[in-house]
């Protein structure tokens, strides 16, 4: 099977009944570097959490290696999220632990390693983030860059299949997005990875990916190879993909008109 | 007049889900209990967190309460030529009703806050998901541990409460106001009776810590993951539990004298 990841006919309703996604269908194609995209609140996030399981879709499939995770027991859950490893936005590390033992968390939760083992396995995973010498610091030591990097280690250190990321380069400064995106790119190909980048930074995720699909509204909006992307000429797309202020996406929230705005104010 | 019925109903909807998720959530706190190798080092951190920093404030105040119901026991004891009754007086208000609700109240206020805090944190920060997403089941590696350490801890404290509150009476009743030492002591050995007073007591405070560790996790687990939801939450952790704990007190009591 050469898809990883098979999201057919997806729909999804928050509890207070506003619908997040009327019909979707993605492939994630197995050892490539696949990028959704799309503007804030259009339900990327929850995409992610749908594909690992965190929350249930409202109707339609989703398939991770042939499983479909919405019928699964929790078990069998949890034996396939040991087969993932995501990258929160706000990292998600414990802040109680030290970036060694974060990083050694999955390790001794779900091996039977010895101690000696799990301490070179994290030192190589710590390597791997150029990190290593940053074993004994807090989480509240490091800087926003660094904190994705122990926890991009974290989530490769079961060796996974699929690695998602949700917004890996919002509020990194210039050196950390380079890092960041190198290292994106680099683990995919060195470790065999499938990778899912959630992003709303056209430029840095358009460098990476192999395939991208662009969300907004409820639906696929288009999806290709990045230069398919960027030779789209959907006013939509190219509103986006240039970060253009005004467009089929309005600068304005919709609102009557200001002069009759102004007319009918009452003081505060 | 329809829109009134409406809210009713949807608030009556929203009390009911929030009362099922809390049972899912205890249930799955007590049949999901920490295991021996790996969640026993976590009970006992708990243990630690939740009991041992309690301590501090449960002895000075158990101090404090036995000292003023002495004084207050004994000037009104003193009037009736009764003042020799002032160790079962203090021996029996503490361990059938003081030492379980105060012990209770103090132990929401420090530990249950504590525990809500601590885990709407962690949910506002994406560590519990993270957890999930790591296959590790946050109920069994946060929920359960603090639970057990909630039900385990205030039985604990209570005895510790109550054995220092007898100690401030002791102090002034006999140390200041000259009761005879042996008069205080062997009335209140007479009076106080190993099961229905003590074990009483205890199994109060088994309930309350039970039902305070319940609300501390639920609302810490279901807290919105913003700063003002988990002031929100934790605040209620507190009003909840100690409006439980008195509430509760009142049908354990009821039930244990054997009006029920």
């Amino acid at each position: 099977m050469n898809n990883l990841v098979e999201i057919k006919q997806l729909v999804f309703q928050h509890d207070n009944g506003r619908t997040l996604f009327k019909s979707i269908d993605i492939t994630i194609p197995r050892g490539k570097v696949t990028a959704i995209m799309g503007p804030s609140g259009t339900g990327k996030t929850t995409l992610l959490r749908l594909i690992g399981g965190q929350l249930l879709p409202s109707q339609g499939q989703i398939l991770v290696d042939g499983q479909s995770v919405p019928d699964l027991s929790r078990d069998e859950l949890y034996q396939l999220r040991m087969r993932m490893g995501m990258l929160f936005q706000n990292s998600g590390l414990f802040t109680h632990l030290n970036v060694f033992d974060n990083v050694a968390f999955p390790l001794r939760e779900h091996t039977p390693l010895s101690a000696a083992m799990i301490h070179s396995l994290v030192l190589m995973k710590l390597e791997m983030v150029g990190l290593r010498g940053a074993g004994q610091l807090m989480p509240s030591a490091l800087s926003g860059g660094m904190a994705r990097r122990v926890a991009l280690a974290r989530a490769i250190a079961l060796d996974p299949e699929l690695i998602m990321y949700d917004e890996p380069f919002t509020g990194q400064d210039p050196i950390s997005l380079g890092v960041l995106t190198k290292l994106v790119r680099t683990l995919n190909d060195a470790l065999g990875l499938t990778s899912v980048i959630v992003s709303h930074d056209v430029q840095e995720t358009l460098a990476i990916a192999d395939y991208v699909y662009i969300i907004a509204g409820g639906e696929v909006l288009a999806h290709g190879t990045p230069d398919d992307i960027k030779d789209n000429q959907s006013s939509n797309l190219q509103q986006f993909i240039k970060g253009l202020p005004d467009g089929p996406v309005p600068f304005h929230y919709a609102a009557i008109p200001l002069a009759e705005d102004l007319l009918r104010a009452t003081p505060c | 007049m329809l829109t009134s019925i409406n809210a009713l109903g949807r608030m009556g909807i929203h009390y009911v889900r929030q009362f099922g998720r809390a049972g899912m959530l205890l249930s799955q706190a007590i049949f999901y209990p920490p295991n021996i190798r790996k969640g026993f080092p976590l009970l006992m951190q708990q243990l630690y967190s939740e009991g041992v920093l309690s301590l501090l404030i449960i002895i000075v105040s158990s101090l404090f309460i036995g000292m003023v119901v002495a004084l207050q026991g004994y000037h009104t004891l003193v009037k009736f030529g009764a003042a020799q009754q002032l160790g079962p007086l203090v021996a029996l208000s503490v361990t059938r009703e003081l030492g379980p609700v105060v012990a209770a109240l103090l132990f929401a206020g420090r530990a249950g806050s504590a525990v809500t805090a601590e885990i709407g944190l962690m949910k506002a920060t994406e560590q519990l998901s993270s957890m999930e997403m790591m296959a590790v089941d946050p109920i069994r590696r946060v929920i359960s541990p603090r639970f057990w350490g909630g039900i385990i801890s205030l039985p604990l404290l209570t005895l510790i409460f109550n054995a220092t509150a007898i100690y401030g009476a002791y102090l002034v009743g006999v140390k200041w106001l000259g009761l005879e030492t042996g008069v205080f002591w062997s009335n209140m050995q007479a009076a106080v009776d190993f099961r229905l007073d003590i074990f009483n007591g205890l199994m109060k405070s088994v309930v309350f810590g039970g039902v305070i560790a319940w609300i501390a996790v639920y609302q810490g687990y279901y807290a919105q993951p913003t700063s003002a939801g988990i002031a929100t939450a934790t605040t209620r952790a507190v009003v909840y539990s100690s409006l439980a704990v008195l509430g509760l007190d009142f049908v354990l009591t009821a039930m244990m004298i054997g009006g029920w």
